[in-house]
């Protein structure tokens, strides 16, 4: 039971449950999944459905933050992947063929690969600090974007193209299952080879892993070109899901979530061990988190607010200094990471 | 012998973490104006005794009693507040900060709610002074000063807040001589000045020099309390490791000279006035296999430095280096290490240990890093050479899933030399490998190398204690002054030898 309680991914997966009932206590039906059509349909699926961009990013997102770094411009990368896969779309000679659509998705998906090369590259040879190397692309991103689009919601009819966000295969939605595979290849990846634990180790000491004979540079490069190809892959779900390109507003502040979804699910922003489950975990409260603002009626004006205080809470719990102070604990445990600068 | 009230009475003392007693009902008494040595082996409990006192851990049972008032502390700051003060063996003040400001840290005299400068620099030089360290700029940044010098001025900042207890934790371990003196100065007229200091160290001789008492634990218990002048060295030691004396002399003698190197075949190393600008120049080194080249120097003589141009952590811009007569330039650690180089750096905290990853992950990266990331080192495998090196360096605890971080300074030490010994290399460079880790583990690494050079591979080791040099190596190169200036057969070489080339060449 005390080691159940310890385990960092305890309480995440608590407050989700918790966020589950408390919805279905709203609407007795939240829970129930029914069939229609051959395709599954409910609550739950929508969550897991529009959460799939989010989880997507957040994948990128824990293994840079794994190595001591952070992806500002994910969202600025989805909006250009939208922006430059539907402008092909649009401007080809036959708008509505599969073709049309795998290349559409070829080019977000190599624009996705360049942004995260051109990241890693800033942060790795250039040496420049990931929040503020990833910070260019955030802004000059959105502006890409619109160039792209010339400044227009560009909208296309292609129905391969729309089976991305919104169409559905073997009664799931298709977002879901390229969210799943993805999640799936991102932990063979990491684990079955041992790019996690190298991953791991530039995080905890760059300096101790570059006498170790580590390539620092390739590891941090490969994953900042992972997130920007998880940020393409979820831009193109979010434009398909819309059939539109909207350079401005696609995946607008989609990084926070990402980052949000990341630390609740126990990887630390220092750097170092990260858990891929939990951040599935917490990619999936946060859009619990949305849909339950619909559910209980939360006016419009204060679902932000609502939203930090869940956050805080889950964070609160996740503090094993706060559950200490809850519980009226005096004995502190001996760590070595709480020892004090004591002259 | 009357006997005065002591300054701090710890008393019947444990301490229990999950599944291990770290201690079991120890004494330690300080007394006004004496300076008293925490002896024991690494394990022994010392660091655990230390963070009782200072209030990083809390108490299981017993009393401790500052100044007459029994206190049972929660926090650092209640220690402080009882005016106890600790200076550990990593430096923990601000580098970025001038040595002002961090002598005054959080007591920053005010005015009109701004900080009064003019006050801090006065109060910094007042305390700088009292301990003859006018010498030092009060207005320079931290960092521009060498380790001794920001240990002393850590020793400052406890003598600004009148500290009447003072721990010192090491504090000699990264010092050359004359800083060691320079400290026991500062130590002599504190302790003059009524200050009860506990001092931690694993050199006997200092601890001989300098303290009047001392207090001996094994394996989390007490042996007991001497004075020092009544207890000889050898009855020091038989208490820290409660073994007869005899065997470990013998172990020590048991340091046969080896077979020379095999000298008729090329040199696997060969360094021809390498060096780097702001880092080492002139060295010149032949080194054939199975050869040992101690590298002798005072601490910031370069010898560091000359160990990480042979690696390529920094890049040579001076002079020739060939592996097996092969002309080479290092640009990276990487590409040392794929010529069949090591270094164990003497910073093993910072340049040695993934902290947060376990003993196996820790032992097999350097192994996994010359794989790539691609080719991961079989799980099977990870645990057999683990399971291997757990065994045969006898690294406890005896548990490959163990974090690093958790396991004592001479354990870390080994899996940092087994994490190179995977990797079969034909050049070991080692700095400090014996560095702060207690005598029995000492031996045990001074064996190992031994008969690693028996068996072929060529060693660089790096050791302040000239002895040890003496003892190991095949043949000494002798830096000063981030230069080298001797390069010495060991045959009959005594310490003075190497002390006059030192004292002798003009830089």
């Amino acid at each position: 039971m005390n080691a159940l309680l310890k385990h960092r991914l305890t309480w995440p997966v608590l407050a989700l449950v918790l966020l589950l009932l408390l919805n279905q206590l709203f609407r007795s039906d939240f829970l129930s999944v029914r069939v229609q059509d051959g395709h599954l349909y409910g609550s739950l699926i929508d969550i897991l459905r529009n959460g799939a961009p989010t989880i997507l990013i957040a994948l990128g997102m824990t293994l840079v933050i794994a190595s001591r770094g952070i992806d500002l411009s994910v969202g600025a990368v989805a909006a250009i992947a939208g922006a430059v896969s539907c402008t092909y779309i649009y401007n080809s000679p036959d708008p509505s063929s599969l073709r049309t659509a795998a290349g559409g998705v070829a080019i977000a998906v190599v624009a996705g690969l360049v942004l995260g090369l051109w990241n890693g590259f800033l942060v790795s040879v250039i040496g420049i600090q990931p929040i503020i190397a990833t910070l260019v692309l955030m802004t000059a991103g959105r502006g890409l974007a619109q160039l792209v689009t010339d400044g227009q919601i560009i909208s296309v009819s292609n129905d391969s193209y729309q089976a991305i966000g919104a169409g559905f295969f073997l009664g799931l939605p298709i977002s879901i299952l390229i969210a799943a595979a993805a999640f799936g290849v991102a932990g063979l990846l990491t684990r079955r080879t041992a790019l996690g634990t190298l991953i791991e180790a530039v995080g905890i000491n760059p300096v101790a892993s570059r006498l170790a004979g580590l390539s620092a540079r390739s590891i941090i490069w490969t994953v900042y070109v992972f997130s920007g190809l998880c940020a393409a892959i979820a831009g193109l779900m979010i434009s398909s899901n819309v059939t539109a390109a909207d350079a401005n507003n696609a995946g607008l502040y989609i990084e926070m979530d990402a980052i949000l979804a990341v630390v609740i699910g126990g990887t630390s922003l220092a750097g170092g061990r990260y858990s891929l489950v939990g951040t599935l975990v917490g990619a999936l409260i946060i859009q619990t988190l949305t849909t339950t603002v619909y559910t209980l009626g939360i006016p419009p004006e204060v679902t932000l607010v609502f939203k930090a205080l869940v956050v805080i809470i889950v964070c609160l719990l996740q503090s094993s200094k706060a559950r200490d102070l809850l519980r009226q604990r005096r004995r502190p445990v001996a760590k070595q990471s709480d020892v004090k600068v004591a002259v | 012998m009357n006997e005065i009230v002591p300054v701090v009475d710890m008393s019947g003392i444990s301490i229990e973490f999950p599944g291990v007693k770290a201690l079991d009902a120890v004494d330690l008494r300080l007394f006004q104006g004496e300076v008293h040595a925490l002896m024991g082996e690494n394990g022994a409990g010392k660091s655990t005794l230390i963070k009782a006192l200072t209030g990083v851990y809390p108490i299981d049972s017993g009393t401790i009693t500052v100044l007459g008032a029994t206190h049972r502390f929660s926090s650092p700051a209640e220690a402080q507040a009882a005016r106890i003060s600790t200076v550990y063996q990593e430096v923990n003040l601000c580098p970025n900060l001038s040595v002002e400001e961090n002598i005054l840290l959080g007591r920053e005299p005010r005015r009109r709610g701004g900080i009064h400068w003019k006050e801090v620099r006065r109060k910094a030089r007042e305390v700088l002074d009292q301990l003859q360290l006018g010498h030092i700029d009060p207005g320079s940044v931290l960092s521009t000063h060498s380790i001794a010098i920001q240990q002393l001025i850590a020793i400052a900042r406890s003598v600004q807040v009148d500290a009447k207890v003072l721990i010192l934790d090491e504090p000699t371990s990264s010092l050359d001589a004359d800083e060691v003196q320079q400290l026991f100065t500062v130590i002599r007229t504190l302790r003059d000045r009524g200050v009860a200091i506990l001092f931690v160290s694993h050199f006997l001789e200092q601890v001989y020099e300098i303290s009047d008492r001392m207090t001996v634990l094994r394996n989390g218990r007490l042996v007991g309390e001497y004075r020092t002048r009544e207890l000889p060295r050898m009855g020091l030691i038989s208490k820290m490791i409660g073994k007869e004396m005899d065997a470990l002399a013998e172990l020590e003698r048991a340091e046969s000279r080896r077979q020379p190197g095999r000298q008729d075949e090329a040199p696997v190393l060969q360094a021809q006035d390498l060096g780097r600008k702001g880092s080492v120049r002139d060295v010149t080194i032949a080194l054939h296999a199975g050869e040992i080249l101690g590298l002798a120097g005072l601490l910031g003589s370069g010898r560091t430095e000359t160990a990480r141009l042979l690696f390529g952590a920094d890049r040579a811009d001076q002079g020739h280096l060939s592996i097996d007569g092969t002309a080479q330039t290092f640009r990276s650690p990487r590409t040392a290490i794929n010529r069949g180089i090591a270094f164990s750096s003497e910073n093993r905290k910072e340049e040695g240990l993934i902290g947060d990853l376990s003993v196996r992950d820790n032992l097999v990266l350097a192994m996994q890093a010359s794989k790539g990331w691609l080719r991961r080192v079989p799980r099977s495998t990870q645990d057999q050479l683990a399971e291997k090196f757990i065994r045969t360096l006898d690294i406890r605890p005896a548990n490959k899933d163990a974090l690093i971080r958790n396991l004592s300074g001479g354990n870390q030490q080994k899996v940092l030399l087994a994490r190179w010994l995977i990797t079969n290399p034909r050049l070991l460079i080692l700095d400090e490998p014996t560095r702060g880790i207690d005598i029995g583990a000492k031996t045990q690494i001074q064996k190992l190398i031994s008969s690693l050079a028996a068996d072929g591979m060529s060693i660089i080791f790096i050791s302040a204690e000239l002895e040890e040099v003496l003892r190991l190596s095949d043949h000494i190169a002798i830096l000063k002054d981030r230069q080298m200036v001797g390069h010495i057969p060991n045959d009959g070489v005594t310490m003075e030898d190497v002390m006059t080339i030192i004292a002798g060449t003009p830089a």
